[in-house]
């Protein structure tokens, strides 16, 4: 039996603490790693917390032949950079960067890890090693739109979104013609608070756009605050990226959930079989990679019906929100009765439809 | 404009208003007291996950105050102790407990995120709280109440006590207060520790009000609006109650008038607006009186004795 001193004991302890350390190299030699960068914490219960999601659905489907690091809390700015390139000098084979923000860093460190792969999450620049990826929210809208368009009594909708982008833009028309499609006077009122996460502000423009006649408010930044809002005065609104249910049982007519976990599964089992190729992926319905919630049973039935009408032509093809005639807030004819915006036309969209009241 | 929608109105006023003024009215003791506090956004969030987290583990939301305050209180005391025994430059000092209360409350905040409270709203009866009208007078929440109550006790205290005199003493000649046998820092402590519960609170009203809820950084800046505000105000209790309904219309304006459509103004703009303000503030205070006006002679300058 071995008598434990207290130099004894702090050689084992020596030993215990440098044992992950011979782990994880020794695994490394197996297991390809995948890092991800995050900028929130996994816990937000919206856009980080869905793409941890997606992480946990590699490790589950992939474990075996994978591990996967992450860092969470990662700014949208230069302090990217030594983050990305700590992942690619750990020995990351594939790093998915998981915000706009991080776009100019990525490819920046990709340049100086040209065998590495990187995968940027709703940006447009890519490279050899560079690959981009998005999800069509705007789909989601569409659900949205239509149930909030059949159930609001004042026919004003409030929309609370963050900044003027591509990504918002097409979220604010997509509710609005598809709540149009349900009762043709609806409006939408738009307020921008240029902020992705500020809840006290976004309390604030909730409470702004419900007295100024919106009895349904659905948000486009990233805290579940305008729901705890409405659920006090005893409105309606919408989830944003995950279901958030839970912050306002009643209030929360359903959400728009981001399934990232499939297409990590198959980027990483390309990086497996080296097959990987850089692409620019823009899924929606059809794919997965947008889901609804599950309904509120404050949604009527035939509006459930609506909502899953969109769904279902999302997936079969036959349904497109951005379908002409489609009229600018100014009233001019934008796209022409037949058409159809194409997706390199929605991905660039820079102004909002008739029926939208916005300050820009 | 209907009689409700101004009531709306002015009860988003109050909920903007009500944190920066509780912040402000803390900082104000503080620099009286010839200290200068920068850390008033990570006491801020200390006093928000501490309240939130002391009212999810008792269910009582004043319990919840008092944790508020005294998270606020005692991440205090860390730039207490290094500005006034190490002497430390109070500027980094601060910053540095803007980024300490930033990290250590998201740790914190880990273990309750996802959680939510019962608002710590009204306490008046619900036939005055809900009535439409009535609860532009009695909807609000306590806290609301107390920071309105604390505007004159702070002005009181400072001006006409013998402790508020002591304080400002300390604050303008720390070496004469000094040499005439006050103590500099146990009157530098206390003040810094009312800084730090007052912020607690204002940061408490955002995660057991506004969103009953945690998330990290939630007081998303507040806390360095809160310190113009106290510039703004030149260093006056009452001042600093009318500056804060100021900004706190203000932020109101931005978000009405973009809901309205009204686009006459960059929403930048209205952004910088709180600062905006200030800087002309300290501008037509200085041009007024040279001396530059109420700010504290020793306001961010160490306590060295000779002896």
């Amino acid at each position: 039996m071995a008598i434990i001193t207290r130099r004894t004991f702090m050689q084992a302890a020596g030993a215990a603490a440098t044992l992950p350390v011979l782990g994880n190299k020794a695994f490394a030699a197996d297991k390809v790693k995948i890092g991800f960068i995050f900028l929130g914490p996994v816990g937000d219960y919206g856009w980080t917390w869905a793409h941890n999601k997606g992480r946990e659905q590699v490790e589950k489907e992939l474990g075996d032949k994978v591990e996967t690091v992450y860092v969470e809390n990662v700014q949208e700015d230069a302090s990217a950079i030594p983050v990305i390139r700590d992942l690619a000098q750990q020995g990351c084979k594939l790093i998915f960067t998981t915000s706009y923000g991080y776009m100019d860093q990525t490819i920046a460190v990709a340049k100086e890890f040209p065998n590495v792969k990187f995968e940027h999450c709703t940006g447009y620049k890519r490279a050899d090693n560079v690959a981009t990826y998005n999800s069509k929210f705007h789909e989601g809208r569409a659900v949205l739109g239509t149930i909030a368009g059949k159930m609001s009594k004042s026919g004003t909708l409030g929309y609370l979104g963050s900044y003027k982008v591509p990504e918002v833009v097409l979220g604010v028309n997509s509710f609005a013609l598809a709540a149009q499609k349900q009762n043709p006077n609806a409006k939408v009122k738009l307020v921008l608070i240029d902020s992705w996460f500020d809840p006290p502000k976004e309390a604030a423009a909730t409470e702004t756009l419900v007295n100024l006649g919106c009895d349904i408010v659905t948000t486009h930044t990233d805290s579940p605050g305008p729901l705890q809002i409405l659920e006090q005065k005893k409105l309606y609104g919408f989830g944003q990226g995950a279901d958030m249910s839970r912050f306002a049982p009643s209030a929360h007519l359903t959400a728009i959930e981001d399934i990232w976990g499939p297409y990590y599964v198959e980027r990483v089992k390309a990086i497996l079989d080296n097959s990987w190729k850089s692409t620019d992926t823009w899924d929606g319905f059809k794919e997965g990679t947008v889901k609804i919630s599950p309904y509120n049973k404050a949604v009527p039935a035939d509006v459930v019906k609506l909502a899953d009408a969109v769904q279902a032509g999302y997936k079969d093809g036959s349904y497109d929100i951005f379908k002409g005639p489609i009229y600018d807030q100014a009233g001019t004819l934008k796209v022409k009765e037949g058409e159809t915006m194409k997706l390199a036309d929605l991905a660039v969209m820079d102004w909002f439809v008739k029926g939208v009241e916005s300050a820009a | 404009m209907s009689t409700e929608f101004i009531i709306a109105a002015i009860i988003t006023v109050v909920g903007l208003t009500t944190p920066i003024l509780l912040a402000a009215l803390g900082e104000l003791v503080v620099e009286k007291a010839g200290v200068l506090n920068l850390g008033v956004e990570g006491m801020m969030l200390m006093g928000a996950i501490c309240g939130f987290g002391a009212t999810v583990s008792t269910f009582n939301p004043w319990i919840g105050i008092l944790g508020a305050a005294a998270g606020g209180a005692l991440s205090s005391m860390l730039f207490a102790v290094l500005v006034l025994e190490l002497n430390s430059n109070q500027v980094a000092t601060g910053l540095a407990l803007t980024i300490f209360g930033t990290g250590l409350s998201s740790l914190i905040g880990l273990s309750y995120t996802g959680f939510i409270v019962p608002v710590f709203g009204s306490v008046f009866p619900a036939s005055l709280a809900n009535d439409p009208y009535l609860k532009v007078i009695f909807g609000y929440s306590p806290i609301v109440y107390f920071a309105l109550a604390m505007v004159p006790i702070v002005g009181w205290f400072l001006k006409s006590t013998r402790s508020g005199m002591i304080l400002r003493a300390v604050g303008e000649n720390d070496l004469s207060a000094h040499s005439i046998g006050y103590s500099v820092k146990g009157v530098r402590y206390a003040a810094i520790a009312f800084g730090g519960a007052m912020a607690g609170i204002g940061g408490a009203y955002f995660s057991m009000v506004i969103t009953p809820m945690w998330a990290e950084k939630m007081t998303a800046g507040r806390g360095w609006i809160a310190l113009a505000l106290v510039v703004f105000a030149g260093w006056r209790a009452g001042r600093l109650l009318v500056g804060a309904y100021f900004f706190g219309i203000l932020m109101a304006l931005e978000l009405y008038a973009k809901a309205s459509g009204f686009s006459f103004l960059p929403s930048q703009f209205w952004a910088a607006m709180p600062y905006l303000m200030t800087v002309i503030a300290l501008s037509v205070i200085s041009m007024r009186d040279r001396s530059g006006g109420n700010a504290p002679a020793c306001l961010g300058k160490p306590f060295l004795p000779s002896t």
